[in-house]
C-alpha cells in the first residue's frame, strides 16, 4: 500500500512538477527549461479562457448542486421511509459511470434529433432549437447541467444522511415554542447541517475543476474552447499535442485548489464536528 | 417527481433508443418517447457483428476484476496495519491515505503516461491493471479502517491468545465481521475501474486492448456518421453490470457513499 501511495501518487506529483520545468516532448528527452511553460501558459489565449471556463464551471455547477441537493434531501426527509424506492432510484446518476451515461446525454443535444428540442417544441417553447453543443454558451449551460445531474443524487444522499442524524427533539421544541418551519430550517437544520455540507462541497469543488468525461465526451473543450477544463486541455496539449512538458503544467493547475481544500476539509475534521 | 424526472430521464432515453428501429429514430414527425414502429434488436446485432464490442467487455471484466483483487490485496492489509499496529510515523501515513483519496486522476495522467511508457506497458491492459489502484486504494484503505476502528480489539487479542497467529486473527476473526467493508470496498473498486476512462483514454489506443466506455466513444462515430442506436445499445450493455450489482447490493453502495463524504 505504501508503495502505491508513493510509487503512483507521490512520484507521478513530483515527477509532474519536474516535467512541466522542462521542454519535454513524446520522444525526446527535453532539457531543463525553468518556468518557461508557466510563462508561456500566461499568454496563452486558450489556457486564460480555461482558467475562466474552470471558475466559471465550478462555481455554477457546485452552487446549484448545493442548492438542489439540500431541497431534494428535505423533499426525501418528508417522504420518508415509504420513499426507499424513489431514493435508490435517483441514485442511478451517480452509481452508473459517467463515462456511458454522458453518452446518452451527447445524443441527447445531438443538433437535428435532440429530444430535448423536440420537446421543448412539442411545449411551444423555443421552436427553433436549442444549439445545445454549437453554441458557447449553450455549450457551458449543457455541460454544466450535466455535471449537476450527475452530482446531485450524491449531494441529497449525504445531506439526507445529515438531516437524519438531527435529533427530532430539537424540532419538536422549536415547535412547542411556536417556530415556524422556515425558521426550525434557518435556526437548526442549516447550522447542523454545516459541517456536512462543506465537506461535500469541498470534496466536489475538486472533482468539478478536475473533471474530464463529460466535456470530453460532449464538447472536446469547444466550441471556440469555450468548455475546456484544465484536464481537457492537459489532455490535448499533452498527449494528443506530444508537447507532454506543457500537458503536465496544465494539469498541475488543479493542485492548488485540492491543496486549499484539503486544508479546509483536514480543519472541519480536527474541530470533530463529524456527523452521520 | 420534477427532480425524478431529470434524474431518470436519460435511462429511459437509452433504454427507448437502443431498441427503436433506424426508420423511426430518425423520424422527426414520429412521437420520440414511443415506439410505433415495433421493437428490434438490429443495434444490438451491429455491436456484436461490426464492432468489437466483445472483446471491449471482456478488456472491462479482465481490467476491473484484477483492479479489485490488486485492491483489496494493498487495502486490507494496509488498513489493519494503520488502525491496529503501532510504527513511526503511523498518523502522516494515516493522513497521506487521505490525502491521496482527494487526488483526482486527471491531476495524475500526464506524468503516469511517463511511468506507464517507461515499462514499456503502453497499449496493454496491464498499463490499467497498475494505475488504476491510484484511485480505488486509498479510498478502500480509508472506508475499511474506519470499519476495523469500529470492531473491538478484544476479538482478535482473545483468538491470538488461542494460539492463533496475527495473520490467521485476521482473516477468521476480523475480516468476517468486517465483511460489510470488504463488501462496500470491492462494489467501489470494481465501479470505478469499469466507468474509468482518462487513463484507458491514455494509455491504451489500439482497438483489441479497449474498454468498453473508450471503445464506445471512438470507435460508433464514424467519421460524422453516428451509430446513436448501437451507441445507446451499447451503453444499456455496459451499464448492466453494474446496475445488477447496485440492484443487489444498494445499501452497501448508500454506506459506502455517506462514509465517504461523512466519516472521518
Amino acid at each position: 500500500m505504501v508503495g502505491i501511495l508513493l510509487g503512483l501518487v507521490a512520484y507521478p506529483l513530483v515527477s509532474a512538477l519536474y516535467m512541466s520545468l522542462t521542454d519535454k516532448t513524446i520522444g525526446s528527452p527535453g532539457a531543463y527549461v525553468g518556468l518557461s511553460n508557466f510563462l508561456q501558459l500566461a499568454e496563452d489565449s486558450i489556457f486564460r479562457q480555461t482558467v475562466g471556463n474552470a471558475i466559471l464551471y465550478t462555481v455554477v455547477a457546485v452552487m446549484i448542486k448545493a442548492i438542489a441537493g439540500i431541497g431534494l434531501a428535505v423533499a426525501l426527509a418528508r417522504i420518508g421511509e415509504r420513499g426507499a424506492t424513489v431514493r435508490a432510484l435517483i441514485l442511478l446518476p451517480w452509481v452508473i459511470p459517467i463515462s456511458i451515461t454522458a453518452l446518452a446525454w451527447w445524443w441527447m443535444f445531438d443538433p437535428m434529433f435532440s429530444v430535448i428540442n423536440r420537446g421543448l417544441r412539442a411545449l411551444g417553447v423555443a421552436p427553433s432549437g436549442v444549439p445545445w453543443l454549437g453554441d458557447p454558451f449553450w455549450a457551458r449551460v449543457a455541460v454544466i447541467l450535466v455535471n449537476v445531474w450527475r452530482g446531485l443524487p450524491f449531494f441529497a444522499t449525504v445531506f439526507l444522511a445529515g438531516l437524519l442524524s438531527i435529533p427530532r427533539e430539537l424540532y419538536e421544541a422549536a415547535e412547542t415554542d411556536g417556530a415556524r418551519s422556515l425558521d426550525s430550517f434557518v435556526r437548526i437544520t442549516l447550522p447542523l447541517l454545516r459541517p456536512v455540507l462543506s465537506l461535500v462541497v469541498l470534496y466536489s469543488v475538486v472533482m468539478t475543476v478536475a473533471d474530464f468525461e463529460i466535456i470530453y465526451i460532449l464538447t472536446r473543450g469547444g466550441p471556440l474552447n469555450r468548455t475546456h477544463l484544465f484536464a481537457t486541455y492537459a489532455f490535448q496539449v499533452g498527449l494528443e499535442g506530444t508537447v507532454i512538458s506543457k500537458g503536465a503544467a496544465i494539469s498541475l493547475f488543479i493542485f492548488p485548489v485540492l491543496a486549499i481544500a484539503s486544508y479546509f476539509t483536514l480543519r472541519i475534521i480536527r474541530r470533530g464536528e463529524e456527523y452521520a | 417527481m420534477v427532480a425524478a424526472a431529470f434524474l431518470l430521464f436519460p435511462f429511459l432515453w437509452i433504454g427507448i433508443t437502443s431498441l427503436k428501429t433506424n426508420r423511426e429514430l430518425y423520424d422527426l414527425s414520429a412521437a420520440p418517447l414511443l415506439i410505433r414502429q415495433g421493437v428490434t434488436l438490429e443495434h444490438f446485432e451491429l455491436l456484436l457483428r461490426r464492432t468489437a464490442f466483445l472483446t471491449w467487455l471482456g478488456n472491462s471484466f479482465l481490467v476491473s476484476l484484477s483492479t479489485t483483487v490488486v485492491t483489496l490485496l494493498a487495502s486490507v492489509p494496509g488498513a489493519y496495519a494503520l488502525v491496529r499496529m503501532s510504527f513511526p510515523g503511523q498518523d502522516t501515513l494515516g493522513l497521506a491515505v487521505f490525502l491521496a483519496y482527494l487526488v483526482p486522476p486527471s491531476l495524475l495522467f500526464v506524468p503516469l503516461a511517463q511511468v506507464v511508457a517507461a515499462f514499456g506497458l503502453m497499449d496493454t491492459l496491464w498499463s490499467l491493471v497498475v494505475t488504476y489502484p491510484t484511485f480505488t486504494v486509498p479510498f478502500s484503505t480509508w472506508l475499511l479502517s474506519g470499519y476495523l476502528k469500529g470492531i473491538p480489539r478484544e476479538l482478535e487479542e482473545s483468538a491470538m491468545v488461542d494460539g492463533a497467529s496475527r495473520l490467521r486473527a485476521l482473516l477468521t476473526v476480523v475480516l468476517p465481521v468486517a465483511t460489510p467493508g470488504v463488501v462496500t470496498v470491492v462494489l467501489f473498486a470494481f465501479t470505478l475501474s469499469w466507468g474509468h476512462m482518462i487513463y484507458a483514454l491514455a494509455f491504451v489506443s489500439r482497438s483489441t486492448w479497449k474498454v468498453l466506455p473508450v471503445g464506445l466513444l471512438t470507435e460508433l462515430v464514424r467519421g460524422d456518421v453516428f451509430y446513436w442506436g448501437a451507441l445507446m445499445a451499447g451503453a444499456l450493455a455496459s451499464a448492466l453490470p453494474v446496475l445488477a450489482l447496485y440492484g443487489v447490493f444498494t445499501r452497501y453502495f448508500v454506506a459506502g457513499l455517506t462514509a465517504g463524504a461523512t466519516k472521518f
